[in-house]
């Protein structure tokens, strides 16, 4: 039973990032996901390079023609490859990018653990009977 | 012994940035690497009436240099383009992409003609087609209509005999 209702919600979300909103929505929503691939670090959105103004020209009459936010989504991948893509998909050339973080995040773990581990181990050595005597000394106030 | 691990950490920085340093981050590598090519189907820009196809061309190695006459740097690469079409006998049709048809006419006739015919992108759409994103571009067409090498950038002398003069060949 859950799994249908949980189904059925999946299916209305896809569903519903697909067709809701208006043209203009789904065309802004579009052009701030694919990058601009003269300006790299900037959406077809931010950019004012003719290339960019060209694809933005693109996505409207496609989706005026009525293809879905993920066909034309593709129509560019198939063209310009996985970077045109802002969010950058988990692939062999993206292992770094996706999962270099999780592995400093381990390296850094590892580095504390090891340290902490270190200085709970060592116990410090033994008051000789002398040092015993010049910290009971001192512990009454009256120092030599 | 201290300063081992501290070190080791160093020198694998140094050599990530090193080479991130020497790459060129506008070279990408193009998705349609033994692909067909995409469909032209444009005018030309010296006889409208035609139309340059891609099935037109089967059974032959070709290449398709994508020019325009506000590019700087295809005036720079047009003397090897002149040199390939003529002296190495290499099929050359040009993408004339985002130019006024005249002035792409004045360009060639003041500087040289290397193409056997340029089809006229006026608004881009094939050169998206191509994933082009910059001018000039260069694609080796291979004789089954796929794509098997693309340049992006002017050609040089070096450029052409070490990078597409052997993929050419290799191709024939």
């Amino acid at each position: 039973m859950s799994r249908w209702a949980c189904l059925i919600l999946l299916w209305a979300s896809m569903h519903g990032a697909n067709a809701a909103g208006t043209i203009e929505d789904r065309e802004a929503r579009l052009s701030a996901s694919l990058r601009c691939m003269v300006c790299q670090n900037q959406t077809l959105a931010e950019s004012d390079a003719p290339l960019a103004a060209d694809m933005r020209q693109q996505i409207r009459e496609q989706l005026g023609q009525g293809r879905s936010e993920q066909q034309i989504r593709d129509y560019f991948e198939e063209r310009y490859g996985a970077f045109v893509r802002y969010d950058p998909p988990f692939m062999p050339s993206t292992w770094l990018l996706w999962l270099g973080p999780f592995v400093l995040l381990a390296a850094g773990f590892a580095a504390l653990w090891r340290v902490v581990s270190r200085h709970g181990r060592s116990q410090p050595a033994p008051l000789t009977p002398a040092e015993r005597e010049r910290a009971d000394a001192l512990l009454k106030g009256d120092a030599p | 012994m201290r300063f081992k691990l501290p070190f080791a950490i160093f020198i694998v920085l140094a050599i990530l940035l090193a080479v991130g340093l020497r790459r060129d981050p506008k070279l990408l590598p193009s998705a349609l690497i033994d692909k067909p090519a995409p469909a032209i189907d444009l005018p030309l820009l010296h006889d409208p009436q035609q139309r340059l196809k891609v099935e037109g061309l089967r059974g032959q190695v070709w290449l398709l240099n994508v020019w325009a006459s506000w590019c700087a740097p295809c005036r720079d690469e047009l003397p090897v383009l002149m040199e390939l079409a003529g002296k190495d006998g290499v099929v050359l049709y040009g993408l004339n992409y985002k130019d006024k048809s005249d002035a792409a006419r004045t360009w060639l006739q003041r500087w040289g003609n290397p193409y056997r015919g340029s089809a006229v992108d006026s608004d881009g759409r094939v050169g998206i087609d191509y994933g082009v994103y910059g001018v000039p571009e260069t694609f080796v067409i291979d004789g089954t209509g796929r794509i098997r090498y693309k340049h992006a950038g002017p050609i040089s002398a070096d450029i052409w005999r070490e990078r597409l003069l052997p993929v050419v060949r290799s191709l024939q």
